[in-house]
Order: C-alpha cells, then sequence, then structure tokens
C-alpha cells in the first residue's frame, strides 16, 4: 500500500478506499485545496459589495424588523416593578399592592434622573392611551416623595395609578419581547382571553392591506396593456427610431417622481384639464365633472404611469430575443396574424411578463407618495400607514411589523408566483 | 441595545464629514422651507451672521420629519443638527423621548426690553421644559368668494363649513383627527369649555366622527399646508383649512378671491429646541443663537415677512408693516383681537396621551 | 407562354425586382421557373439576393415589381399563411414553448384537422425523419440534427407542394451536414413535392439540387443542372463560384469557329473555347477545372510549363501547386497512379489540355 502511494499511482486501485493524489492526499482534500485559493480571489473580488450590502443593507433592515417584536425598554426602566408584578394577579379586579409601588418609586427615581421615563410613557401610550402624561406627571414629582408607603402618594399624583387597565399593561408588555406589535399590525389586541380582533371601528390594517394587495394587481395588469404594444413596437420597429422612442419611454425616469405626481394632480383634478376639456368639448356638464382624482382612479392613473417603465424594459429586453422566424414559421404554416401572435409570440413572451410583473407589482405595493397625494383616502396603501408611524406616531414597532406583514406577503406572492408560473421563467434580458 | 450599536458603527462613516465640516464654525438649522424659512433667514439668521461673521449657518428643510429624525439621529449616535424648529406638540415629544435639551427660560433666554424674565414674557406658551416659543399660528378657513351657489352668503361661522345647504362645494380638511374633531364637537353643540372632556370618551370621539361623516363626501383631505391655497386658487374647493400665514399669502400677496374665516381658530405654537446630546462647543453656540433670535425686536420682526405672531407679549407693540406689500400686519395676526373672539389652544396633554388611539378610530373612519 | 407549358410550373417568378431603400436594387428583374417536383437551389453570396426571393416566395417580402404566381395564381396580394407553402428556416424555428409533437401539430390545428388524424400524420412525419421516440422532448433538448429534422417534418406535415429552405444546415457540423443533405434528397425524392432551397455552399448545392440557380448582385448567372454549371459555366462568375477553378488572364488573340486563341499574360499562347470573351484585343479569363490538367504527356494541343510549389498528399490524388504563366495558385490534381512519375517542389514540368476543358470568360 505504501508503496502505491509512493509510485503515486493516484485511482489505480479504486476499489481500495478513496482517490488518492500523487501525494498520498485523498483527492478530494487535494482538489479542495487547489479551489480554495481560486474561491478566495473570488470571494475578494465581491468582498466590497458583500460588505456594503451587510453594513447599508441587511444590518439595518435586519435591526428595523427586530424591532416589531423587541420590547426592552420597559424591563430595563422598571426592571424591579416588573419583578414585583409577577406576583400580582390582573383579575383580582384590584390595582396591585404597596411592594409594587416601592418597587415602580425605585424604579422611577432613576428613571427620572436618566430622563428616561417619559420615553417609557410615550411607549405604553400606544398601548392604553393616558399612560404618557402619567409617567410624565409622576417622574416629574417622585423626587419629592416622603419615605413610604408609596401607594397613596402614586395615587395623590394621579388616580390613575389605581387604574388595573394601567397595571394590566404595564404587565403585558413587561417582558423583553412582545407579539403586540404583530397583532396590532393585523387589526388585533390582547384581550381578557388572550389575542382578538379589535372593536369595528378600529379596524384598519386588513382593509388597507387587502386594498393594497387589490390596487397594486390593477396598476401591475394595466401597465401589462398599456406597456405590451409599447415594447412590441420598440422591439420590432427600425433601430434608429426605437432609439427615439426609448428615450420617450425613460424620460419619466429622469423627472422627479413628485414633479410627475403633480402633473396628474393638474390633468386630473375636478378642475382640471382633462375635466376642463370633457366640459369644453360638452361631453360632461359643468355641474358633473367627473372625480378622477382623491380616490383610487387617482392612485391608478398615476402609478400606471410612474412605474410602467419597469413594465416596458424586461418586456423589451425578452421581445427583442424573439426571433422573427418564429412568427413567420408560424404563418408559413397558415397560422393568421392573430393565431401566430397568441400562439407562438405570446407564449414567448410570458417570462416578460412575468418579470415586469413581479417588479411592478413589488414596487407597487410598497409605494405611498403617489397614493398620498393623489390617493385621497381610498386610494392609499398600507405603505402610508408605514411612513406615518415612522415619521410622525413614531411607534417604530408597528411600522416594523406593518414592514414585516409586507415582507411576508410578498415573499407569499413570490411562492405562488414561481409554483404558477416559474421563477425560472422570469427573465429580464437575453 | 447590541443592534443600536451596530447601527451606530454603520452610521458614523457617514457621518463623519458633517462632523469634520462642524469645525468651520458652521451651525445647521432645520425649518420648514418656503415662506417661513425665508421670514427666519431674513429677520434671524441674517443680522446673526453679520453679528457673527464667523458662523456660517447651514438650511436645512426637514422639520416636518424632524422628530423620526433626531431619533434615528441618536440612535447612530452622531447629531447633526443644531438648533431645530418645530411644532410644540413634536417639541414635547421631543422631550419625552428625550431628543431635545430642556432649558432654563430665565438663563438661557433674553429678557423683555423692560427687564421682565422671558418666563413671564412668554408666559403660558412654554408648553414643554424643551421648547423655545418663537410664533403663534392658527389653523382656520378660507373660503372662496365668488361662489355662486351661495347667492351671495358668506360663512361667518366655522359651522357653516358643516352646512351643506347654504354653503355647497368641496371641503378641504387636514386627513388627521386633530382640530377637525373640536370642531365637530363644537358644531355639534358640545359646550366648547368641555371640548376635550367629551372626547376623551369613545362616544365622544364617535360623535365627533359622526358629525363629520355629514360631509364626508365633499371633502378632500390634505396632508402637506400648501395644498389647500392651491385647491382654493384652482376652485377645486370651496372652503378649507390650513394654516393662517399660507391664507395670507394667498389673499394678500396672490389677490385671489379668497377670504378668511378666523372662527374658532386653533391657536398652535411653533418654536425652537436644541438636540440633546451636543458638544459643549455646539450646545454654546446653538444657545447663543436662540438667545439672539428669541429676544422682542427680533420675534416682532419676523412678522415683517409672514403673518404669524411673535411669541413674546413685549414683541406685540413692535409689530409693524409688511416688508414688501407695505400693509399693516397687526390686523393680518391670529392674535389679534378682532380675529381672536373665538380660539381653541392645541391641547397638547390631550392629544400627546390620545393621539394614538383616536387616529385609529379616525384611519378606520376614513378608511370607511 | 403557352398556357400548356404553364402548367409544368408551380413557381414563376415574372419582371421581379426589389428594394428595400428606393435608392439600390437587391434583386434586378429577375425571371425564373420551377417546375412542378423540381429541386431548385438558389445559390450565392450572402448579399446576392438569393434569400429576398426565397422571402418574397414565401409572402414575407413584398416585390416591389413584378409578379410571382404558384401554381399560375399570382400570390403578391396572398398573406403567407394562405400561400400554403411549407418553410425550414435558417435556424429551424421551432417554438421552443411546444413540443416536438406540439410543433408537427401546430400547422394541422391551424387548418382545423381533427386530433386523431393530426396524430396519425405527426407520427408518420417523425417516423419520416426518424425521430418516433422524441415527439415529448422539448426542442431545447434535441441536438442541432434532431431540431433540423424535424423542422424539415414540420415543413412537410401538412403535405405542401412546395417546400422552401433558407440555409437549413448552415448550423451543422460538416459530416451532419453532409448526411442531412442526403436525407433531405431522399424525402423529396420520395414525396416528390417541390423544394426551392437557398444555400451558399456550393457542394451543398451540387448534391441536393435538380437545378441551381446561382445569384449573384441580384442577378442569376446561370441556372442550369449541376454538372453543366460545373463543366460548362457560362461566366467567370459561376466559374470561380461553382468548384475548383484555374484562372489565367490573358489577352485575345483571335477567334474562329468557337475557338479562341490567347495570349496568356505570363507568356504563351493557348486555345480555349470562346465562351463569353469577346473580340480579338479584348482582355479574358482562362477557366480550367484541376482535375482537367494533364501532366507531362505529349501531344497536346495547349502546352506550358509549370513549376511545382507545393505537394499535398491526398490518398486518392495528390494536389499539386504550381506557378504557371502569371498565376501562382494553378492547381493540379494528380491522380494517385503509377503512370504518373513522382513529382518534387521545385521541378519543372510540362503541363496542358484539351482545349475542350479550358473556356474563355469574361473578366471580373
Amino acid at each position: 500500500m505504501t508503496d502505491t502511494t509512493a509510485n503515486g499511482a493516484a485511482g489505480s486501485q479504486p476499489d481500495s478506499g478513496p482517490m488518492l493524489a500523487a501525494d498520498g492526499t485523498p483527492l478530494k482534500v487535494s482538489l479542495a485545496r487547489a479551489l480554495r485559493r481560486q474561491k478566495l480571489r473570488a470571494l475578494m473580488l465581491i468582498a466590497p459589495l458583500l460588505l456594503f450590502i451587510v453594513i447599508t443593507f441587511l444590518a439595518p433592515i435586519g435591526d428595523m424588523l427586530f424591532r416589531s417584536v423587541e420590547n426592552n425598554i420597559v424591563p430595563e426602566t422598571l426592571p424591579r416593578t416588573v419583578v414585583a408584578l409577577e406576583q400580582w394577579d390582573p383579575e383580582s379586579g384590584e390595582a396591585p399592592g404597596e411592594a409594587v409601588f416601592e418597587a415602580l418609586q425605585a424604579d422611577l427615581l432613576i428613571a427620572a434622573e436618566k430622563k428616561i421615563h417619559t420615553r417609557l410613557g410615550s411607549r405604553l401610550n400606544y398601548e392604553t392611551p393616558g399612560i404618557s402624561s402619567l409617567f410624565r406627571k409622576s417622574g416629574r414629582r417622585v423626587d419629592d416623595m416622603e419615605q413610604g408607603p408609596y401607594k397613596p402618594q402614586f395615587l395623590k399624583i394621579d388616580e390613575d395609578w389605581g387604574d388595573v387597565e394601567i397595571w394590566r399593561t404595564i404587565k403585558r408588555y413587561s417582558g423583553a419581547y412582545t407579539a403586540g406589535y404583530f397583532l396590532a399590525s393585523v387589526d388585533m389586541e390582547y384581550g381578557a382571553d388572550g389575542p382578538q380582533l379589535k372593536p369595528e371601528d378600529e379596524r384598519i390594517y386588513l382593509t388597507l392591506l387587502w386594498r393594497t394587495i387589490l390596487l397594486s394587481t390593477v396598476i401591475t395588469v394595466s401597465c401589462i396593456l398599456l406597456g405590451y404594444p409599447v415594447a412590441f413596437l420598440l422591439a420590432n420597429l427600425p433601430l434608429r427610431t426605437s432609439n427615439v422612442l426609448m428615450i420617450l419611454v425613460l424620460l419619466p425616469f429622469w423627472t422627479s417622481l413628485l414633479v410627475r405626481t403633480s402633473s396628474w394632480i393638474v390633468l386630473l383634478q375636478q378642475q382640471g384639464v382633462i375635466n376642463d376639456t370633457l366640459v369644453t368639448l360638452g361631453l360632461v356638464g359643468d355641474g358633473g365633472r367627473l372625480e378622477l382624482m382623491h380616490n383610487e382612479v387617482g392612485t391608478i392613473v398615476a402609478m400606471t404611469h410612474i412605474l410602467l417603465p419597469f413594465m416596458i424594459l424586461p418586456l423589451y429586453s425578452v421581445m427583442k430575443t424573439i426571433s422573427p422566424s418564429y412568427v413567420r414559421a408560424a404563418k408559413s404554416l397558415g397560422a393568421n396574424d392573430w393565431t401566430a401572435f397568441w400562439r407562438i409570440y405570446f407564449p414567448n413572451t410570458v417570462p416578460g411578463i412575468g418579470a415586469g410583473a413581479v417588479l411592478v407589482f413589488i414596487l407597487a405595493i410598497g409605494y405611498y407618495i403617489t397614493p398620498e397625494l393623489v390617493g385621497g383616502t381610498s386610494g392609499i396603501f398600507i405603505s402610508n400607514r408605514i411612513a406615518y408611524h415612522i415619521s410622525s406616531s413614531l411607534n417604530w414597532g408597528l411600522a416594523a411589523a406593518l414592514g414585516v406583514v409586507l415582507l411576508a406577503l410578498i415573499l407569499v406572492f413570490y411562492w405562488l408566483y414561481d409554483r404558477i408560473v416559474g421563477v425560472d421563467n422570469v427573465k429580464f434580458g437575453g | 441595545m447590541k443592534s443600536i450599536k451596530l447601527l451606530t458603527t454603520t452610521a458614523t462613516a457617514a457621518v463623519l464629514f458633517a462632523g469634520a465640516a462642524q469645525a468651520e464654525e458652521t451651525m445647521t438649522i432645520v425649518s420648514w422651507g418656503g415662506a417661513y424659512s425665508a421670514s427666519q433667514q431674513a429677520a434671524y439668521h441674517d443680522p446673526y451672521m453679520e453679528m457673527n461673521p464667523d458662523v456660517k449657518i447651514i438650511n436645512d428643510e426637514s422639520s416636518a420629519e424632524a422628530v423620526a429624525k433626531l431619533r434615528a439621529m441618536d440612535e447612530a449616535g452622531n447629531v447633526t443638527w443644531d438648533v431645530v424648529d418645530v411644532v410644540a406638540s413634536d417639541a414635547i415629544r421631543l422631550c419625552d423621548e428625550g431628543l431635545a435639551m430642556e432649558i432654563d427660560p430665565d438663563e438661557h433666554l433674553a429678557p423683555a426690553p423692560d427687564g421682565t424674565p422671558a418666563s413671564e414674557d412668554f408666559g403660558d406658551l412654554l408648553v414643554s421644559d424643551c421648547f423655545i416659543p418663537q410664533i403663534v399660528y392658527s389653523t382656520t378657513f378660507g373660503y372662496r368668494t365668488d361662489v355662486a351657489a351661495w347667492n351671495g352668503n358668506e360663512p361667518s361661522s366655522v359651522c357653516d363649513v358643516f352646512d351643506l345647504e347654504a354653503f355647497p362645494g368641496k371641503r378641504s380638511l387636514e386627513k388627521r383627527p386633530i382640530n377637525n374633531v373640536e370642531w365637530a364637537l363644537i358644531c355639534d353643540g358640545v359646550d366648547p369649555g368641555e371640548v376635550y372632556d367629551v372626547l376623551g370618551t369613545d362616544e365622544g370621539v364617535d360623535r365627533a366622527l359622526a358629525k363629520l361623516d355629514t360631509i364626508k363626501d365633499d371633502v378632500i383631505w390634505w396632508s402637506a399646508g400648501a395644498e389647500t391655497p392651491q385647491r382654493l386658487a384652482d376652485g377645486e374647493v370651496v372652503i378649507g383649512s390650513t394654516y393662517n400665514g399660507r391664507l395670507f399669502s394667498v389673499i394678500e400677496e396672490q389677490d385671489q378671491p379668497v377670504k378668511m374665516l378666523w372662527d374658532w381658530q386653533v391657536f398652535d405654537l411653533d418654536g425652537w429646541i436644541i438636540p440633546a446630546g451636543l458638544s459643549e462647543e455646539r450646545k454654546a453656540r446653538a444657545l447663543d443663537y436662540v438667545y439672539f433670535a428669541t429676544d422682542t425686536q427680533r420675534l416682532a420682526d419676523q412678522a415683517k415677512y409672514i403673518s404669524y405672531g411673535p411669541a413674546r407679549q413685549s414683541s406685540a407693540p413692535l409689530v409693524g408693516q409688511h416688508a414688501e406689500l407695505g400693509i399693516d400686519m397687526a390686523p393680518h395676526m391670529p392674535t389679534d383681537p378682532e380675529n381672536a373672539k373665538t380660539t381653541l389652544l392645541y391641547n397638547y396633554e390631550f392629544w400627546a396621551d390620545n393621539r394614538d388611539d383616536i387616529d385609529a378610530k379616525w384611519q378606520a373612519w376614513l378608511a370607511q | 407562354m403557352a398556357d400548356g407549358a404553364a402548367d409544368e410550373y408551380i413557381v414563376r417568378f415574372e419582371n421581379v425586382q426589389k428594394s428595400y431603400d428606393g435608392e439600390t436594387l437587391v434583386v434586378k428583374n429577375l425571371n425564373l421557373n420551377v417546375e412542378a417536383g423540381e429541386f431548385l437551389t438558389m445559390l450565392g453570396p450572402s448579399g446576392s439576393g438569393k434569400t429576398t426571393c426565397l422571402m418574397m416566395l414565401a409572402g414575407f417580402e413584398p416585390a416591389t415589381h413584378g409578379e410571382i404566381y404558384l401554381k399560375e395564381t399570382p400570390i403578391n396580394k396572398v398573406p403567407p399563411h394562405k400561400r400554403g407553402i411549407g418553410m425550414v428556416f435558417q435556424n429551424y424555428a421551432l417554438f421552443p414553448h411546444m413540443t416536438v409533437a406540439e410543433n408537427l401539430a401546430f400547422p394541422l390545428q391551424v387548418r382545423g384537422m381533427n386530433k386523431a388524424d393530426a396524430e396519425t400524420k405527426v407520427k408518420r412525419a417523425l417516423e419520416m425523419v426518424q425521430l418516433p421516440q422524441m415527439s415529448g422532448r422539448r426542442p431545447a433538448q434535441l441536438s442541432g440534427g434532431q431540431q433540423q429534422r424535424v423542422a424539415v417534418a414540420r415543413a412537410l406535415v401538412f403535405e405542401p407542394d412546395l417546400v422552401l429552405m433558407d440555409e437549413p444546415l448552415g448550423a451543422l457540423d460538416k459530416n451532419l451536414r453532409e448526411e442531412m443533405q442526403f436525407e433531405i434528397k431522399h424525402i423529396h425524392e420520395n414525396l416528390g413535392v417541390s423544394v426551392v432551397y437557398v444555400t451558399h455552399d456550393q457542394s451543398e448545392a451540387l448534391t441536393m439540387s435538380n437545378r441551381i440557380a446561382v445569384f449573384d448582385d441580384g442577378i442569376i448567372q446561370q441556372l442550369a443542372a449541376p454538372e453543366v454549371l460545373y463543366e460548362k459555366p457560362d461566366n467567370a462568375f459561376v466559374a470561380q463560384f461553382i468548384g475548383e477553378n484555374n484562372k489565367l488572364l490573358g489577352t485575345v488573340k483571335s477567334v474562329s469557329d468557337g475557338v479562341a486563341k490567347v495570349d496568356l499574360e505570363g507568356g504563351g499562347t493557348v486555345e480555349a473555347l470562346a465562351i463569353k470573351c469577346g473580340a480579338a484585343g479584348e482582355r479574358t479569363m482562362l477557366s480550367i477545372r484541376p482535375e482537367r490538367v494533364l501532366i507531362a504527356q505529349e501531344d497536346m494541343p495547349n502546352r506550358l510549363t509549370g513549376k511545382v510549389v507545393e505537394l499535398i498528399y491526398l490518398g486518392d490524388h495528390i494536389r499539386c501547386r504550381m506557378e504557371v504563366a502569371a498565376s501562382k495558385e494553378f492547381v493540379v490534381k494528380v491522380p494517385n497512379s503509377h503512370a504518373h512519375a513522382a513529382l518534387r517542389v521545385g521541378e519543372e514540368t510540362a503541363i496542358g489540355w484539351v482545349t475542350e476543358d479550358c473556356r474563355a470568360l469574361d473578366v471580373r
């Protein structure tokens, strides 16, 4: 055996164990070693991009998503209270006893010193209104409290401290993690017997989610209907003409989104260009001007226009690769123009439609500026709520949860798409 | 917390440049842009830079997203703003979040010329420990004067907004519950003094929304202050709420057939905050600027350029004429006695506590 | 034209012209008849107008002027799908989203044939091209040769009278190409269908065709059977384009009885058949095939001296490149037989030919 290895007769004895390289190491190890250098070099080439993506994209997104369940602020700000509350049963119908208030006083004293009690107040106010001012008020006075008992002193500051609902909220959100944001993002809340749907007049996100899907679908379909002929024209005209047309298609890309949306306002509003024209032509009366914006129509029209290039470009690049001889062959075989198109040309453009549809749908589902400006109340998307919670209400946890729901939704659609059309059939170009 | 540290390190590189720029005595002042920023430039920034040639003021028009951005900057560990112009409710929020530094008015702000301490001169308008009031503005209505269907009548009460029979046409209202629910309750017969007690109950909110339901189909909602003036000018709406300064500009500067309806205007405050966690050097400079920019004369000066009332009592007598139009500004101030017969003051505490809750109901109502 | 004769023609081009840009003619006044059951090849270099002619016949390009008749019916205004012409495309144009069987069934479906009949026909067509087991595959899963066969089968499955083939073998490697040539030829013979075939490969054309139309510059230079084209080219282009050709330039000295005396540029005077050489004093190109040149034989009418430059042993014959007159590319194919003395590089030897094998043509 040693003899064979020394001779370097690799592979001469295929039955006697793994293949060996000339120096006696297994061939697989040897090969891996030889390839490692190559892999390392390849990795080094993409390392800057990889690092860039991880740092600027994956890490912040991961951090944001983490906020949808993170609830450290409560146990960190009120460590003693949280522990003391474990003994309290909300079903007793009475506010906790002195032990909890003593812990609260100790926690609040430190929190007020660090000025983080108001922050906790805002956090808990998302769950039960009134806690924000309760903490603000109490934090200011906790300094002046006398030696216990503390419960009466707290009740003196605000009688809400005796409210079971307030304590129930604090207890419920005393863990480092919470499902509360996710419940809220699907119009649910913690009730007496666990999660339940919110009262009907406070449900909003499921409606918005459904509307977002519906309108995005309509927009995607409109983009297909409008973009297909244009892409066909682009792919089949002589190069010089199609280049000019291509510039027209790309022109909107070079205009600011706000400008484009504002132009739609000028066109669509009741005193706008379209209505004025219709009135001048006598097609509608001055009193019966059409409502073309501040509703879903406005959103669909403006967003279809804005997203159209994202449909045309993949369609165009797929159509460009379809040899004209397919249609010619079909015609020579006896198919008329329509049959040749529908049975031969169209099926070959499906990958382009797929790519464009995925692109447009995903972009549409996340849009919020355009719906905000032209959508009124019936044409706004779930992203508008996310933006609101990010920039106005500062409820980033809920915003993150809504973002996760949206992301999950897109993944579900992607999966559905894969099942129905097949992701391998998506082509962005030749 | 670890994840936040990660964010911190990642963002550090991005703000290194900003950090370097700070060494050259620049000060980033954040405001709302447009005519409002222009009035601050003329009344505050230009004279301040003249007095302090080594300071360069950089304008940033991010006030609308100031709270979110400050929070993000704070988490990233590098605040690049020095002075930020925000509405009072945002200032309260920033103070609650620990994102704005606390100000002692008598220590940090100029007394009135007659020696009255700043805390007295600003009085009740010091609604937060972090907030330095600058102007009083109001959200109120403007209406077109050429609506044929009104048969020559003009609305005289905020309740005319809810009267579709006498005053048909589209209305422009802000896409948020604040102000709208108060007006709705007042016009539904609630005693103005008890508006917030009523609103504090679920039934009260339902009552307000039910009143708003009567005009909902004729409302176009706005989210940016410029929308109502534009819609009034286009004839897209016949009556609409917005900030009084915006209406002043439509009426006096653009000469549109629009008039003010001051009835039950809602006063709100706008002013400065200084972000928490600035270096001593930057903090000193920011305080120096704020001391200058909020003295009696400066606040009165701003009213030459825009029709918002100065927040100091001592500034009121100094308000003069518009810098370009040459008209007397006093009658255009929301605080002018003639305009301020019936007013509401934005209830900061109520809305800080109840905004999230009422907003959820509001959004659900809108989506119906 | 007599009606009786016309029945023979399945295709007739009458004064057909084609221009794409309105400035230059790609096809200049084409007149061409294709007889029923004939295998006619349009042969020419790229840009010679042959493919354009095919496209006009198929209906994908309109004729700028003139008329094309299919079985004596003018078809200029008939759309392609109503012409009933089968066509095989350069890159096969098999529909990638359909299986082989679906591809073949397509022309039958659009003709409204019922499913059972269509299946039978598809099966038969696949057997004809020896691919019955491939019916369930997609084109991408087939080799080039298999795709080619499917394309041929598809063009024939609806039993057209006429099949057009546009360089169908261009993408195949040499061996496969030769195999396919025979296969297509056999299919043609078995079915009796008329074929118009376009290629730029002259050996392909010679192998398969009944007649070949040699195209150049939008004009048919010569239309004849393969052997005629090779043996008796009408002009210098055809002589050069078809097969291997030796050309010698010279000046016509005299012409009599169809035989021209020519002074060669490198010196020497030879005789050749006066095919297209003009009158005395004009320049001419002599064309002689390499295998018709004789070496070191007595009593030849046309004798020259050649110097051997290169010898290539090719088994059945030896390819000898020589310097003859002014030409350094004069090739002689010497049969590998005992009768021939072994030639050596650098050696000078006498060469010659019979007058009938040398043709005096135009100079291009």
